[in-house]
């Protein structure tokens, strides 16, 4: 039983080490000084496609990522680590999407993908953090969803049984396929790379990278189609221009603000025997302790 | 003008703290924009629920009782607020940002095309000019919150769309009870008329819910350490310090996707809110993803090697140094002066 598998994953950038220079003189982010990543927990959804695939063989695991060109380095990593193939849904008319206009596009290019039984994401993005895209897509597709996903316990020809992580509990739920499900970073760390695959999809490119290189690798892709990374733009899938990019979002950022901490007036200290004995008698003088 | 609505969520049977907070926070938003305050609630055997919600302002208690609506499932949830939503056309809906609202939110945005923010920390009321357009939109909802990994503090509007929807993690807006007095009005919804069969296709086999076993949101002292701690050895320090104080432990994002303490420990945006009377923290630069959720400690003190960290413009007390000396003689002193 082979099940065709999607993942939605991410290019982001590494806002967990953000250096000093993340923010540009005028109080915008300088993305230029942060490495782009696999979003963290869209390796955790990759980990449970690839589980799948190893317990169901014929299983299918495709990525999917909207974003700029540079995108294609995380399909490439996902293929290194396992995936069969993934798509990159790039295009002007995609940018300034609000979570919204993200699910309709993507809900849009799975529509025009060969078919699909599970779509899995990971819960969120460290970039933006709100948990949503993948709800959305569920709903643009008429689809069901569970989210804070931990485990795949099971798969039969139509349903699933997967385990939930709650704030209090867990949950054991049963969801009829197709549908999505979204995975926490509870869920176990993805699988390193495997040398092969490296050297397989080493030289794996999108179409507009290899008009972008100087070496011509097109002898090369003749007899290895698997070395061609599908890019989707806004004339490959059926949509209106009217739920894309800016005019789609409902949302719109009115300001951004640069973090600037009022200061209070504090107090500084050295750690001196001297001064951390007074701090103490201090706070338990003042029934902050004690 | 049309109403604000907060969908609200049932915990062992009564009113989530968070959606009792989103109702305090929802009445003052209400009588700031002379409108109604309403209340949904979902589940079964709510007997009794418009009770626990009058008290905090509410105008009209929407009320659907039907056992399958317990336990929650996203699509049946989903199918009656939509319906409710498109009949009642709220200006503004809230929820919390638990598991519960961030699975139900973007679901029901997502259908009615409006939009959604999520984990806001706070909600205000104002006015939008958009020049290209030329047009003039009056009490929007701002809905901000810290994006980018706390860098920045983002105000996002929905200037065309209805309902404006907005999430609000627990502890992030104070609940006070409105007017003990208060009367509103319940509506029953009839359920039956607005499932559909389809909705009811995902079925929870199992449900294990456990009281969380660590309670920093209640502990009035909280020794918290960040990615500065450098291991999970060095935490066990500070677990020592909170021991001998009485406290908890908590911990920054970076401290906890390190893997040096617990995701329920986390405190900041994406975590617990805390309000102690003592926060020290630890080894803690202070992203404002973190601050968000201590700032309204009563007493702060930063303990960290750079003499510049963004924590120290919000601490009463500073110390340079390094944790490995500071904390036993934190430890060492307060023994010493209590005994």
């Amino acid at each position: 039983m082979g099940l065709k598998v999607i993942v939605l994953a991410k290019q982001v950038p590494d806002t967990r080490n953000v250096g000093k220079d993340a923010m540009k003189a005028d109080g915008t982010v300088n993305r230029a000084a942060l490495p782009a990543i696999f979003n963290p927990e869209d390796l955790n959804a990759l980990e449970q496609a690839l589980r799948l695939k190893d317990r169901y063989p014929g299983t299918e695991v495709t990525i999917l990522t909207m974003g700029p060109g540079r995108a294609a380095d995380i399909i490439r990593e996902g293929l290194f680590r396992g995936a069969d193939d993934g798509y990159l849904l790039t295009d002007r008319a995609f940018a300034g999407s609000d979570t919204l206009a993200t699910s309709y596009a993507i809900s849009c290019a799975i529509k025009k993908m060969n078919g699909v039984d599970l779509i899995i994401a990971g819960r969120q993005a460290i970039d933006g953090d709100t948990a949503q895209v993948g709800p959305q897509v569920a709903e643009k597709l008429g689809l069901p969803q569970v989210t804070y996903a931990e485990e795949v316990l099971s798969v039969d020809k139509d349903k699933m049984v997967i385990k939930r992580r709650l704030e209090r509990g867990v949950e054991t739920v049963e969801m009829p396929l197709p549908g999505v499900i979204t995975v926490n970073a509870s869920a176990p760390d993805c699988r390193p790379r495997n040398a092969k695959l490296t050297m397989k999809f080493k030289h794996a490119k999108t179409i507009t990278e290899r008009q972008g290189e100087a070496e011509d690798y097109i002898d090369m892709t003749a007899d290895r189609p698997y070395l061609n990374i599908a890019e989707m733009s806004v004339n490959d899938i059926d949509s209106d221009a009217k739920w894309l990019g800016l005019t789609g979002s409902p949302t719109k950022v009115k300001k951004i603000e640069n973090v600037v901490f009022q200061a209070k007036e504090s107090k500084r200290l050295t750690p001196s025997d001297e001064e951390i004995d007074e701090l103490m008698k201090d706070l338990i003088a003042n029934h902050t302790i004690g | 003008m049309n109403s604000i609505f907060v969908i609200c969520e049932i915990e062992e049977g009564k009113v989530a703290d968070v959606s009792l907070e989103l109702m305090t926070k929802g009445r003052s938003l209400a009588n700031e924009l002379k409108c109604k305050l309403e209340a949904l609630v979902l589940g079964h055997n709510l007997k009794g629920v418009e009770k626990e919600l009058y008290p905090f302002g509410a105008d009209v208690v929407h009320i659907g009782d039907d056992a399958r609506l317990d336990p929650y499932t996203t699509l049946p949830h989903t199918s009656v607020i939509v319906e409710l939503f498109e009949k009642e056309q709220p200006q503004i809906a809230l929820l919390g940002a638990s598991t519960f609202g961030r699975d139900l939110g973007p679901r029901v945005s997502s259908a009615l095309q409006s939009g959604l923010t999520a984990d806001c920390t706070s909600l205000v009321i104002g006015d939008h000019e958009d020049k290209k357009a030329k047009k003039e939109y009056k009490d929007l909802l701002y809905q901000i919150r810290p994006a980018f990994g706390g860098n920045i503090v983002a105000t996002i509007i929905n200037p065309d769309c209805r309902p404006q929807m907005a999430t609000v993690r627990e502890g992030v807006m104070k609940k006070e009870v409105y007017d003990a007095a208060y009367k509103g009005k319940v509506n029953k919804l009839d359920i039956d008329k607005m499932l559909k069969p389809e909705d009811l296709v995902v079925k929870v086999i199992e449900r294990h819910m456990e009281k969380s076993k660590v309670n920093i949101k209640n502990s009035s002292i909280i020794v918290a350490g960040g990615y500065g701690v450098g291991s999970k050895e060095n935490f066990a320090q500070l677990e020592e310090l909170a021991h001998v104080l009485g406290g908890e432990v908590g911990a920054s994002r970076a401290a906890v996707d390190a893997g040096y303490a617990s995701h329920e420990r986390q405190i900041g945006q994406t975590g617990v809110t805390v309000r102690p009377k003592l926060y020290i923290a630890c080894g803690i630069s202070g992203q404002i993803q973190h601050t968000a959720g201590m700032e309204e400690s009563a007493m702060i003190i930063a303990i960290n090697n750079d003499p510049n960290a963004p924590i120290n413009k919000i601490a009463d007390y500073v110390i340079t140094g390094d944790l490995g000396a500071v904390v036993p003689k934190l430890i060492k002193f307060y023994k010493k002066n209590t005994k």
